[in-house]
């Protein structure tokens, strides 16, 4: 079920602290977090997370197309390598690093 | 011959049913369609008279989106998934279900006809 609009988006006070300060001083860093629950805002455009995907922290570029999703969505928790036998697909192609392969 | 948006309606079906061989228009918007325009929904789509069907036609092209013009905002839609490399999208690349479904068994709708795997013993009973 969505969130009830009265609540609005749901993003970590910390988290919104620390973009409200960049954009207070107009820095670009590279903020690591723990919080994928969090809600893409329009001021997050354009800085960069590191979001932890429960191993490491993978980078994410927030673009304007990205407002309205969860930080979550773009750091995949999971590393499918394909089934074993099955030499069609490259073992080494994590899902992360494969956005190439158009089509199906 | 009833054609509206590029379709042509089925003659012996009534207007209500008819209406949703439009891609883009349901048993709900068919019915309301048919109220805002005052055709009887019960009537055969070959007894519609000529200003009915025009009146049919002007209201779906300037109130609804249907047929063409909504397939390339649903595919628009499918496309910004992926352009953003959200998990979404690499499911809808990949061709599996997108919300979260199982996929150890099912999911044939979207992963197609079965394909066999090499080396996998049959179960022989």
């Amino acid at each position: 079920m969505a969130r009830s609009i009265k609540k609005g988006p749901f993003i970590q006070e910390a988290l919104l602290k620390r973009v409200h300060q960049m954009n207070a001083k107009n820095e670009k860093k590279v903020v690591k977090t723990w919080s994928r629950a969090s809600t893409v805002i329009p001021e997050f455009v354009g800085h960069t997370f590191a979001v932890h995907n429960g191993n490491k922290f993978i980078p994410v570029y927030v673009t304007e197309n990205m407002v309205g999703h969860k930080l979550g969505e773009f750091a995949p928790t999971r590393l499918f390598r394909g089934h074993s036998g099955n030499n069609k697909t490259d073992k080494k192609a994590a899902p992360a690093a494969a956005p190439a392969k158009g089509g199906k | 011959m009833a054609r509206i948006s590029g379709v042509d309606l089925p003659r012996d079906k009534k207007v209500e049913i008819g209406l949703t061989y439009i891609f883009g228009i349901g048993r709900v918007l068919a019915r309301r369609i048919l109220a805002n325009t005052g055709v009887n929904p019960e009537q055969r789509i070959r007894d519609l008279s000529d200003a009915d069907v025009n009146k049919l036609r002007q209201e779906i092209e300037k109130q609804y989106r249907v047929e063409g013009a909504l397939r390339t905002e649903v595919a628009m839609n499918v496309k910004r998934l992926m352009d953003i490399g959200s998990y979404r999208g690499t499911r809808h690349r990949r061709g599996l279900p997108v919300r979260g479904q199982r996929t150890h068994t099912n999911a044939r709708t979207k992963k197609g006809p079965r394909r066999a795997i090499a080396g996998k013993k049959k179960v022989t009973k």
